[in-house]
């Protein structure tokens, strides 16, 4: 199986106690936008801790502000108040460092560029990965089913197989922190299923911190170790749901009585958000 | 792995391939033959509307007549599309190398585009006929005023479309740059200008065309030799089949042009959808 390509990486269990130090620290976090209507708080008051080889999952109707969040972690957007601790540090230090990967909705390839030109991207800007850190990038593309479309442009891809490149994009210099932006919202669901799974191993495989926004409960319930729920207008946090499954997961899981209470509960939690 | 449901779609079977390629084959000899047929068809109609009706050869010339002066003063002819080419090629490079450096500045700051853009578009609402005569009296009688023209022409739908081109980048790309800090230089190689190249190119053609035009244009004041000078002395004789293939001249010459450019367009942009086509 292509996930051979990662033996060498730390094999690694989901159900060892995770370290207590937290990859992403936010602390009173507010986002606002000022616009010619007024001032929209896209986040307020945000406290949030996830520990580091954590996989945090968010989930809220559209407008919570889950983008947003991703967004303050990854020094995209500085918060107008409070504070956002990433990897021990301010956020513009954890990315100066290359230790965040960032999957955008659209996948965000450069067109012009192919499969494997896309991959090697993070390796040629910004001072390219830190010593040692750079992987190789046909392993990754095997890891991500993906050898022998190396040369392809993104215009002959399917939209699942862009989002896989992107994915390989993201892991090149080996991020310490994953965050993924409705990765695999635009994907049908056959091809989301199986991206789910490949994403958790790939994840049990690397020890990678992940933060995965997503608007399908299914999705959330499946990925997480805890789900967060925000509620909208302004975007805050709801609840933080811990998830219970045994690993590894698979997706047959979704039909068992203790996947199928877990989706209830979220779902009632989201219609009061 | 899951792609192999994708890689696996395409399987051997030699007829029916054969088949398909034939028909595209010849639906491609189709789309190439019908206009040359309908050309061919039109001159002869026109070839015999003349000699029916009787049409007096300054009124309108038969084709076989424009023929006849393409091949005698076919020398003469190429004397005079030298000049004008040279002008159009001239005016065309310096106009595009004016446009795509300001766009450049542009996009790097965008205080000077506000101060510019606004008089740019102004200067380009002046009718090419105005601006020739100011630029011939600016530049004197030789070549200078004519490639003045034809980069004038060229310049502005350039600027316009680099300009955009560098612009209009998807958000995300640059949030992902911004993620791996990426330099303002990296950005602006890596991203900016390779997004605008479709824009250019589709700017770079019509420019092909439009300089050709600004060229002669610009041989219509006070000129002795080029396209457009031999247009004027065409007319005012009354030697209507000259007209015609002085005319013919240059249209070739700027198809040609064109051509070049189209292909330069896909040579550079295999990676784009339409640029593979």
């Amino acid at each position: 199986m292509a996930l051979a390509a990662l033996e060498r990486d730390r094999p690694r269990s989901v159900v060892t106690p995770l370290k207590t130090e937290a990859a992403v620290d936010l602390s009173q976090v507010c986002v606002r936008f000022t616009t010619e209507r007024g001032t929209i708080t896209a986040l307020e008051g945000i406290d949030l801790k996830v520990p580091t080889g954590g996989f945090l999952t968010l989930l809220g109707p559209s407008g919570c502000g889950k983008s947003t969040l991703l967004r303050v972690v990854a020094d995209i957007l500085q918060p107008s108040s409070g504070t956002a601790t990433v990897l021990g540090g301010p956020p513009a230090a954890a990315r100066s460092r290359r230790d965040i990967g960032f999957v955008f909705q659209d996948a965000a390839l450069l067109p012009w560029r192919t499969v494997l030109e896309n991959v090697t991207l993070p390796l040629e800007v910004g001072g390219g990965a830190p010593k040692g850190r750079a992987r190789d990038p046909r392993e990754l593309l095997e890891l991500v089913g993906l050898s022998g479309w190396e040369k392809a442009f993104p215009h002959e891809l399917s939209g699942g197989m862009r989002q896989r490149v992107s994915i390989a994009r993201a892991l090149v210099s080996s991020p310490k922190l994953l965050l993924m932006d409705e990765p695999f919202g635009a994907l049908d669901e056959i091809t989301r299923d199986r991206l789910n799974e490949e994403l958790l191993s790939v994840w049990e495989r690397t020890g990678t911190t992940i933060l995965f926004v997503t608007h399908s409960i299914y999705e959330a319930a499946f990925l997480g170790q805890q789900v967060l729920l925000l509620a909208a207008r302004p975007g805050r946090v709801q609840e933080l749901v811990p998830v219970d499954l045994p690993s590894p997961r698979r997706i047959a899981m979704r039909e068992t009585p203790q996947f199928v209470s877990l989706v209830t509960r979220l779902r009632s939690v989201l219609e009061i958000c | 792995m899951a792609n192999t449901a994708t890689m696996g779609a395409f399987v051997d079977d030699n007829d029916a391939q054969a088949i398909y390629l034939a028909a595209k084959r010849r639906l491609l000899w189709r789309r190439r033959l019908l206009p040359v047929v309908t050309f061919l068809t039109l001159l002869v109609m026109w070839e015999v509307g003349v000699k029916i009706f009787d049409v007096k050869p300054y009124i309108a010339p038969a084709p076989s007549a424009v023929f006849q002066v393409l091949v005698t003063k076919f020398p003469m002819l190429m004397q005079n599309l030298l000049p004008t080419a040279i002008e159009a090629i001239s005016g065309f490079l310096l106009g595009n190398l004016a446009a795509i450096s300001i766009a450049t500045a542009f996009a790097y700051k965008q205080s000077l585009e506000e101060a510019f853009f606004p008089i740019a578009v102004m200067v380009n609402t002046i009718p090419v006929v105005a601006k020739a005569p100011i630029l011939v009296l600016l530049l004197g009688n030789g070549m200078e005023p004519k490639i003045a023209i034809a980069a004038l022409i060229c310049f502005f739908p350039t600027l316009v479309n680099m300009t955009r081109g560098l612009r209009d980048v998807n958000p995300q790309q640059l949030e992902l740059m911004h993620v791996l800090s990426a330099s303002p230089r990296e950005v602006f190689v890596k991203v900016r200008l390779k997004n605008s190249l479709p824009y250019l190119f589709s700017a770079l053609k019509i420019a092909a065309s439009t300089a050709v035009i600004g060229a002669i244009v610009g041989e219509w004041i006070g000129s002795t030799v080029g396209i457009g000078a031999l247009i004027i002395q065409a007319t005012y004789s009354f030697d209507s089949p000259l007209l015609y293939a002085t005319i013919v001249v240059g249209s070739v010459f700027s198809a040609t042009f064109f051509g070049v450019i189209s292909w330069m367009e896909r040579y550079f942009l295999t990676w784009s959808a339409a640029g593979a086509r």
